[in-house]
């Protein structure tokens, strides 16, 4: 009986196969074709959002220690004391050639262009998005492979066994540069002129790439006819100096453009009454804030957020037993002008040698330049409500130190009885990870908010990858170099106010230096450092790899060209005698952290990173960058 | 037996079994010389300078990089074959001879067996007769220069300098100094002096001249020293 069942699939069986012919021709569900994606603003959008995504930043808030190259910091981590330890770079090093990048934004362009069902104003702007992002990369490439192919619509291998039409040879360094000040210009009416369009390309975003190309792009003309070494014949590394005028000019009506409204109401950040607080501000509020003008933006609890602050907080009673990775150097903190914009360095002993004492560690701090304290991190400071315990021992009469390795360790002093605490909660302790082993903590981009600092939580500070104070020094570059002083000082003078400096500077003090200097310290800790180095051509004169010591550090302090090889400390002593005026102040003594052995030197074949073997290789068109 | 002991047994067996068949012997074939201006060989910095061999006929050609050592000698050891030698732009304080306008400066070679070859290079500067002596902190030391390119391409001597340090590396590189001093540069001669670092506690020190050419990464150096204390 059981087996009629059999019979009766037979029929079934026979009838299903053959019946329905597409059965199996089905639209799947997990891809969009074409058609679908570039179908529907949302899903363009969405495309569109991976390539933003896939920027490339140089430092980036994802990556701390990208944030703190060039001993402007420590890192107080023992697996990254190697950093310190070596002489040098290597050639290959910040290396980028990811044309797979591109071909996928020179799809999304095509795609884009052949898709009817879109809204051509909605259009207009994605692809305007898309070239901004293109170009973007291309900067990113200059900047640090000099002249590269420019490709710019997607190829295909015709599996022909042929594939020399692919291969294209390097274009010169400037018409890279001149490639992305035209897509500046092309793609600018098709964007929106909105303050509170942030993470998406605005006018004022493409002006402010604009600008800082051109600046960059102009210096490397004018700058690179001190160092004929590093270029090419073919102009694929280095730019005629004859071309850095129109550069700066371009430069300067870009910056012009965006400080005169032209593009939205961008303006200096200028919210909270105490400067410092202020300034640490920019990097972290981020409603209506008028200086951000292009970032990449996180948010909590969407999967997109970033541990920053879990990386640098200070360490003693922070939400994580985690923190303190970047630690300020001195030459980074003493560069911080006086309020009255004078270069000072800090008061440790007096003329005849003896200690300078402080009631309170933070007073040797006061009257500076107020991104001092909106920058880092001093001792006697506090974060989140929490003062920082950074404070390296304690001096007795004699000049002797009685000092821990452990955080807050105590100990027992002459003459008194019991134990007290010899060091502070937050070091500084030589070599021992993560407390403050230059006597500093890093302030710029933590994040205020509770639970920052928690693993699970973690941060949604923004990273700026284009603000306003840029773009007013960029035009106070541009036109100094162009000859116009007056104007430079008076873009200087508002960077240098909301900081507090009372001091306005004048035609007459506007100096390369002065321009070298205010970059620095505006702009710590924002990953444009070393490209001020390289396009200026004196990083291999602050890199020289010549070690530094104790008695030089203080002097020519805002000079371009000071050495910066090794990152020292400043370290806090309190003074144990009693009955003494002096008892339980603070002295400051300038040390190398012992873990810093090596000295960094830029060597000319790192102005341009190495293009790798594998490069070479397959498209013999493709010429090496110099001296390596 | 359990069957994990075979799986021992058949692993122990097949580690013995890889070695022989599919690997290629090793290189066997030193290569070695100096780089030399006229027979005298060109000092330099301890890991600065190198030169490239390229193998080609086998699918890829990736560089080998051979570094100089301190005394403009080289050695590495190689494959038997037939290799293209190049020295690369802006590397050491010497140009290469141009072999012939097709060729440029690129040199053909062939290593078999255990090979020596001196290589003549074009120095922009060479350094002769250095002396050094020591009396109590200070060490002097001096050295006669000649410049070998006169013509356009002739450069300025930028700075020279004594170097000391407590092992025979002993160069412009940070690690490789304990310390230094600009030399006064007159015709044809360098000469100076510089002073031991505080607290040095060994009864030897190693001294050096080098010499920066205008324009040229990597210093020339005069040989090695080392003096008694």
């Amino acid at each position: 009986m059981k087996k009629y069942i059999y019979f009766l699939m037979i029929p079934f069986l026979l009838g299903s196969c053959t019946s329905d012919s597409e059965f199996l021709d089905r639209e799947p569900t997990n891809i969009l074709t074409q058609d679908q994606a570039f179908g529907s603003p949302d899903i363009v959008l969405s495309v569109l959002a991976n390539l933003y995504n896939r920027y490339y930043d140089f430092g980036t808030v994802e990556d701390w220690s990208s944030l703190a190259q060039f001993n402007v910091a420590f890192w107080s981590e023992a697996g990254r004391y190697g950093y310190f330890q070596n002489g040098g770079y290597g050639y290959g090093d910040w290396g980028t050639w990811d044309y797979g990048y591109i071909r996928e934004m020179n799809l999304f362009l095509e795609r884009l262009e052949l898709s009817e069902a879109l809204d051509p104003s909605d259009k207009a702007r994605f692809a305007a998005e898309g070239r901004f992002l293109r170009a973007s990369y291309y900067f990113t490439l200059v900047k640090r492979m000099g002249g590269v192919p420019l490709i710019l619509e997607s190829e295909t291998y015709d599996f022909s066994g042929d594939a020399t039409y692919l291969q294209h040879p390097r274009e010169t360094e400037a018409a890279i540069y001149d490639f992305i000040l035209n897509e500046a210009d092309a793609i600018l009416a098709d964007l929106p002129a909105d303050v509170n369009t942030k993470s998406r390309a605005s006018k004022g975003a493409v002006l402010a790439m604009k600008a800082r190309a051109a600046l960059y792009a102009g210096s490397i003309a004018k700058y690179g006819a001190s160092t004929p070494q590093v270029s090419l014949p073919g102009g694929e590394v280095g730019i005629p100096t004859s071309k850095a005028d129109a550069y700066y000019d371009i430069a300067l009506t870009a910056a012009q453009a965006i400080i005169n409204g032209d593009v939205g109401n961008y303006s200096l950040y200028e919210k909270k009454p105490d400067l410092s607080d202020n300034f640490a501000s920019i990097f972290y509020d981020k409603s209506n804030n008028p200086e951000a003008i292009f970032v990449e933006d996180y948010k909590l609890q969407s999967g997109k957020v970033h541990s920053f602050t879990i990386a640098n907080q200070p360490r003693f009673g922070a939400e994580e037993e985690e923190g303190g990775r970047i630690n300020p150097a001195l030459s980074l903190v003493q560069s911080f002008e006086t309020l009255d914009g004078q270069y000072k360095a800090f008061e440790t002993t007096t003329t005849s040698g003896d200690p300078v004492f402080y009631e309170s560690p933070q007073d040797i701090f006061d009257g500076r330049d107020a991104r001092l304290k909106g920058t880092v991190i001093v001792p006697g400071s506090s974060f989140k409500g929490r003062p920082v315990d950074i404070w390296a021992g304690v001096q007795l009469a004699d000049g002797s130190i009685v000092s821990g390795d452990s955080r807050g360790q105590e100990k027992e002093l002459p003459g008194s009885t019991g134990q007290v605490q010899v060091v502070g909660f937050d070091g500084p302790i030589d070599g021992l990870e993560f407390t403050a082993q230059t006597g500093f903590y890093i302030r710029k981009y933590q994040d205020p908010k509770a639970g920052s600092g928690q693993r699970g939580t973690q941060s949604d500070v923004w990273f700026i990858r284009y603000r306003y104070a840029e773009v007013l020094l960029n035009a106070a570059e541009a036109a100094f170099e162009l000859d116009q002083p007056a104007v430079a000082a008076g873009y200087l003078n508002q960077v240098r106010s909301r900081a507090g400096i009372m001091t306005d500077l004048t035609a007459t003090d506007i100096t390369f230096d002065r321009i070298v200097h205010e970059r620095f310290v505006e702009f710590a800790f924002e990953g444009l450092h070393f490209f001020d180095l390289k396009r200026w051509r004196i990083a291999h004169q602050v890199l020289d790899g010549t070690p530094m010591d104790a008695s030089t550090i203080t002097q020519n302090i805002g000079d371009a060209t000071k050495r910066l090889t090794q990152p020292f400390g400043l370290w806090p002593y309190k003074y144990y005698n009693p009955g003494d005026p002096n008892d339980g102040d603070y002295l400051y003594k300038i040390v190398k952290p012992n873990r810093v052995t090596g000295a960094d030197r830029f060597q000319f074949g790192n102005y341009y990173s190495e293009i790798g073997q594998d490069i070479l290789n397959n498209n013999p068109l493709i010429v090496r960058n110099p001296n390596q | 037996m359990k069957i994990r002991h075979y799986l021992y047994l058949s692993a122990l067996a097949l580690i013995f079994a890889s070695c022989e068949i599919d690997n290629y012997d090793e290189p066997e074939s030193f290569f070695t010389g100096r780089i030399v201006y006229n027979g005298e060989p060109i000092e330099v910095g301890a890991r600065e300078v190198r030169f490239q061999l390229f193998q080609p006929g086998f699918g890829n050609l990736a560089p080998l990089d051979v570094h100089l050592d301190t005394d403009g000698s080289f050695s590495g050891r190689f494959f038997d074959g037939d290799y293209k030698l190049k020295f690369l732009n802006g590397q050491g304080p010497f140009k290469a001879y141009e072999v012939n306008e097709q060729q440029g400066d690129t040199i053909f070679i062939s290593i078999r067996g255990n090979t020596e070859m001196d290589f003549e290079v074009l120095p922009y500067y060479m350094l002769n007769s250095s002396q050094f002596s020591a009396s109590g902190s200070t060490i002097t030391g001096s050295a006669n220069y000649t410049q070998v390119i006169t013509d356009a391409d002739a450069r300025t001597i930028e700075f020279a300098r004594l170097y000391i340090n407590d092992t025979q590396f002993v160069s412009n590189n940070g690690d490789y100094n304990l310390g230094f001093s600009d030399l006064e540069v007159n015709t044809g001669r360098v000469s100076g002096n510089t002073t031991l670092p505080d607290n040095y506690d060994k009864d030897y020190i190693f001294a050096r001249i080098g010499v920066k050419i205008d324009g040229v990464e990597d210093l020339l150096f005069c040989p090695v020293q080392k003096l008694d204390l």
